[in-house]
This record gives structure tokens, sequence and C-alpha cells, in this order.
């Protein structure tokens, strides 16, 4: 036989071909490419995001990277170029008060330290981890398309056809999408998803303050929702605050003063006058499920797969899990040899993540019906509760490792820090 | 490569050939046992293969260069994993339309794989020889085992490996891969295999050590209903497989 050349296309489609067309160049997206590339050369992994380019450089938000997730980037040779960048988050308060508090009894505080000398989780601006998963993605050979999105899909037994909106075709072994939380790609491959919409919406801002925050990140559960502080690189931090879906709106769109004022109010005078840096934005909240992350030559990744609510902050973790778990069942399927598409093996990849997901939807759920709310029944229960966390070290070493995406059970290899 | 769209194969033909395609690569259609049997037979074949030519695994395409044999091929359920790892396959089955159904799939996954309705003796009278030979689940449906034996054996390279699976003639097969499989989990269609025409491993080992090869391996294929999966073992009263080495000199 002569030489033989794979991937001829005649007759079969006029389109191109490559091995993987990943959806979406967010952090999940863009980790995964990363990832697979680094753990398999030869895969062609393309990447389109449906954004115009230059988009990614004005998001002006911060993500509490868990220390798990810190590991994998470390692996991936990524952690290196954002480190001065990040900072550490050496310890956690978690108060349960009223918004007119003036004083609010901490009932849980973290010496957050994952292992010793290892932050449980890091603040890093989105801006400066997406520049650098785009620069190392780009070293590898991943190119990303910006303003190109997925049209259609035709999948077929052994590849799919993909429609791009730019009116090019491409066969590929598998398409996942990583197109966020209104994910198209998983309406056009039939999956239904599980919604509860929260009547409340996430405003987040960064301002600079007097004082230092020492690396103290502050969790409030007010009766609105949860308000959290996270410490950025210098007097700056980052703000998660929830309210309900009308007063946030009013916060981001009136006056400047009165949103300072009312920050004030929730947060105190600790770190000294505070003043906006940043815009202020408020996105809705809400709790989404998919029913399945994996379809025949499809799979969903990071928000396509799962959206949740921010009062635990793991979010952006699951992402990072999901992106290690996929990524580390392609290339072992690439390695054996096994069709990198085929259900059987996407299903692998489900079975891993699916669980994980669907217990920290639940629970973040509950934890919201717990705390966004001004009963004083669930008051005096929650603080039972957290001053129990806080007065038993396992309990709270689970805590942390929670928080750190350092849990028992089977975890990708990226995220132990080892290669795939 | 494949001549699919010449004027030869009509279009209903070739309907009828990706409908076919379609079933025999469905990890849930009518050949689920055959998917689920696949794992544990790569990773076998892999690990040998690796350890004959001293190839490493963990990195794509460990076997280029190298050329295999695959007789009995069906849809392509093993070719196309051996051509992934980076053999140049030739793969063989008496069905044409077999044939057809393997050469459109792998058309449409991108794999070039030299596809033939033929038989192992034919190929044998042109004189190939390759690296590696497969003969998994034939052996059981071949005429005359110690001639089908011999041919498959003496296609082998010196250095080269091959690979022999299936059913042993014992009562417990009799009880799991026949009235098991066919009659009570309905994993095979009735009729798929007949007790008669099991083979012992020592019918297998006589014919390839008479042709000059060396049993290197002979180990067990069990199913582990609690997970799902079939595993290797060292049991080889149902099914199992022979690997035999042809020495160099």
């Amino acid at each position: 036989m002569a030489e033989a050349t794979d991937q001829s296309s005649s007759g079969v489609t006029a389109g191109e071909r490559a091995d993987i067309l990943i959806a979406g160049a967010g952090y999940v997206g863009l980790t995964l490419a990363v990832a697979v590339k680094t753990a398999a050369p030869s895969l062609d992994v393309r990447l389109v995001d449906i954004a115009p380019e230059g988009v990614w450089k004005k998001d002006g938000r911060a993500s509490a990277i868990a220390a798990a997730a810190i590991r994998m980037l470390e692996r991936l040779n990524i952690w290196d170029e954002v480190r001065d960048d990040a900072q550490p988050i050496t310890e956690m308060i978690v108060t349960d008060s009223k918004t007119s508090d003036v004083v609010r009894p901490v009932f849980l505080t973290f010496g957050g330290e994952a292992e010793p000398g290892e932050p449980f989780a890091h603040m890093l601006s989105n801006q400066v981890l997406n520049g650098a998963l785009r620069a190392k993605a780009a070293a590898l050979g991943v190119s990303v398309e910006q303003g190109i999105g997925v049209s259609a899909i035709h999948p077929k037994s052994a590849a799919i056809d993909i429609d791009l909106t730019d009116g090019r075709k491409l066969t590929t072994r598998l398409l996942v999408a990583c197109d966020g939380v209104n994910s198209k790609i998983r309406s056009m491959a039939g999956i239904q998803t599980i919604r509860k919409e929260y009547d409340q919406a996430g405003i987040v801002a960064t301002v600079g303050h007097e004082r230092p925050h020492n690396g103290r990140a502050e969790e409030h559960f007010l009766p609105s929702g949860p308000f959290a502080i996270l410490p950025l690189k210098g007097n700056r931090s980052s703000l998660v605050w929830t309210e309900s879906a009308r007063k946030a709106k009013e916060l981001v769109e009136g006056d400047e003063m009165v949103f300072e004022l009312e920050l004030e109010q929730r947060f105190g005078h600790k770190l000294g006058a505070m003043t906006l840096e940043s815009g202020r934005r408020a996105f809705p909240i809400s709790l989404t499920l998919a029913r399945s992350f994996v379809k025949p030559r499809v799979a969903l990744c990071g928000d396509a797969a799962h959206g949740i609510h921010p009062i635990a902050g793991q979010g952006l973790n699951l992402g990072f899990k999901d992106a290690a778990a996929l990524a580390q069942t392609i290339v072992e399927a690439e390695r054996g040899g096994l069709d990198i598409g085929a259900i059987d093996v996407l299903e692998e990849y489900q079975r891993w993540r699916r669980f994980d997901t669907v217990q920290m939807g639940i629970t973040t759920d509950i934890l919201n019906r717990m705390f966004s709310n001004d009963s004083s029944l669930l008051r005096s229960v929650r603080s039972f509760g957290l001053s129990l966390v806080d007065r038993a070290p396992p309990l709270k070493e689970f805590f942390i490792a929670q928080a750190a995406g350092l849990t028992k059970g089977p975890s990708p290899r990226l995220l132990q820090g080892d290669p795939i | 490569m494949t001549q699919m769209h010449s004027n030869t194969v009509d279009q209903d033909e070739i309907e009828r050939f990706s409908r076919l395609a379609a079933e025999w690569w469905n990890p849930k259609g009518k050949f689920k046992p055959l998917h689920k049997f696949n794992p544990v037979r790569l990773e076998e074949i892999r690990e040998q293969v690796a350890l004959n030519f001293d190839r490493q695994l963990g990195q794509s395409k460990p076997f280029e260069g190298l050329t295999l044999l695959d007789i009995g091929c069906g849809g392509g359920l093993i070719a196309e994993p051996m051509r992934r790892l980076g053999f140049e396959v030739t793969a063989a089955d008496a069905s044409k339309t077999n044939i057809e159904v393997a050469k459109l799939h792998a058309e449409e996954a991108g794999l070039s794989i030299d596809y033939r309705a033929t038989t192992a003796e034919a190929i044998a009278a042109e004189g190939s020889m390759f690296d590696v030979v497969l003969a998994l689940e034939i052996v059981e449906h071949v005429a005359d085992v110690p001639f089908f034996l011999t041919t498959c054996a003496d296609m082998v390279k010196p250095g080269g490996l091959l690979f022999v699976a299936t059913i042993n003639r014992t009562a417990k097969a009799l009880a799991f891969a026949i009235v098991g499989a066919e009659y009570v989990l309905g994993w095979l269609p009735r009729g798929t295999h007949q007790y008669s025409k099991l083979v012992r491993p020592e019918e297998v080992e006589g014919p390839v050590s008479a042709a000059g090869m060396t049993v290197i391996e002979e180990l067990g294929v069990v199913y582990h209903p609690l997970e799902d999966a079939w595993k290797r073992s060292t049991d080889t009263s149902v099914n199992y497989m022979t690997i035999a080495r042809r020495p160099t000199v």
C-alpha cells in the first residue's frame, strides 16, 4: 500500500478537517485547548469565539482561583506568567448578620492554607489569566479565531460536520461547547436544561481603599444574599455583592456616591474610605444544569454544562475541573487508539463530572436558601452551624479542602499537579 | 483509496451501507457487546506490540512504521483504533457488506485503511507479510482451523506477532458464551456460535507452533457484571487470547 494519508475527505464533505473544535475562548475553552495540546501535540485543535477581537481585554472582573486549579496552571506552565499579578487569599472570615449590624460576630475564620505554604486560593484578574492562556495556546499552535461561532451541527457516525458563522464548513471528531451558560451548541445538540431563576443579581466591581487588606477575604451573609470582598493586588478589592434583581439594577445604574454609601453600610470602615475603580455590572443569577453533558460527538464544558449560584465562589473551579477531566478523557482515548468523539468515551467524562456538579449546584442552592433571608430562627440555626464548624478542626479542614478544590476522590491528574 | 462514489456502486446501496455502518458503530446498538469487548482487546494488543517492538506508549501514533493485517475485520471496530495508533492497516473480511460498511465509516472518520473483501488465503497468496496479524473472534467460524491458522502464521514477518482470540470448547463456554450470551442475555444473535466449532487453546497452539512461531502468552478474558466491563484473567475456560511471536532468525 502506498504512503497512507489519513483525513482524506474526498466526496464525503467538502470542508476542512480537524480533530477537535472548541467553541468559546473563555478560561475553560482555553485551558482545555492548552491541556490537550500539551499532552497530545499531534491532535489538531481549533478554537473559535463569537465575540469580536479584543473583547476579552475589556473584562474588568477578577476571579478566585482555588489551589487545585493553580496546581494545574503550574503544570501547564501558565502560573509563572501570572503569579506576580495574583493576590493570595491568606485568611477568610465569614459572618452572618443584618445589613444594619455595626458589630458582626465572626463565626468562621479560615487561616487559609490548602497545604503549608499553599494558600487555598488566589485572586486574579480575568484579563490577565485569559491573556496568559491565549499566549500559551498560540505557542502550542492553537489559533483562536474571534468573531466566529457555530451556526449548525450535523453529527454523523464517525465525525461531525460543523457550519461556521462565516460560511466555512469544518469536519471534526469532537465538538466541545465552552460557549457559556446560554450555550447555543447545547440547544443545537438538543440537550435540555434544568433551570431555576433566583430573583437575585450579582453586582461585580473593583474598589480601591485606604488601608491594606492583608490578604483577607470576607463573606457576609446578609439578608439579601451574600456579600463578598476579595483582595486584589495593592489596596484594591473585588466585590461580589448579591442583591435582589431590582435593588441590584438601582445600585448599578444609580449614582456612584449612593453606591459607595450602600457599600460602606455593608462593609464598614475597616479598610478606610472606599472608591469605585471600575464600572459596576450586575449579572442575573440562576441555577442551570444540563440534563446531559454529552451527546455523540459533542461535549459541554464549564458554564455550558452548569451555571451555579456564586455564594460559594465555585463556578470557576467547576469549569477548571471540567476542562481537566475532559482533557484527560480525550488524551487517554487518543493514546489508546479510541475515537475521542464516540459516545462511550465521552460518557466517561460525564460520569466523572456530573455528580460533582449536581452536588455543587444543590449545595449552593441550599446555602442561598439558608442564608439569603432575615428569619431569626434560621439565623440561630446558622450561627450554631457555623460556630460548630469553627470549633471542630476536622470539619473546618473539610471546608478549606472544599474551597481549595482538593477534596478526596478521583481528581483529574492535572488538578493534582501531575501531567496527563 | 476508497472508490465509494464511482459509478460501480449505486446510491441505494450506499445508503444501505451507511445505515449498517451507523448500526455497527453505535456503542448502544446491536453490536454493543463487541464495543464492550473492544477495550480489553485493544489494551492487550497495545501492550504486547509496544513490548515486542520496543515502542513507547503514552504518546500518539506509537506504532507508526509497522504493518498490520486484521483478518475478519467486520465493520472495522479494531482496524480503526489500530490505524489511529499508527499502524499501516490492511483489513479483510469475507463479507462484501462488512467491507463496504467499514470503508464508508473509515472514510467519514478520515482514516486511511486498506479494506479488502477477501480471505486470508488470498492475501497470503499475494506473498504479503505483516509485522502484526490479528485473527480475532474468527477461528470459530472458519471451515478448516489448522489450515487457517497456518495461513495467518505464515504471513507474520520474523520478529512479528500473531494474535488469536476465540472461545474455548468447554462446558462453561457452552453455558456462558452460547446459552448465556445468545439465549439468555440476547447479546448475540442465536446461532452465532456452534459448540462443535469452538476451538481449544491447544488446537490454536498446535498449528501456530508447527508454523514456526512461539506462543508467548495465553490469557483469559472475563466479564465483570458489576462493572459491566471485560477484564484480563488467567481463566481461559470461556473467552481467551493466544499470542505468538515469530523468532527473528
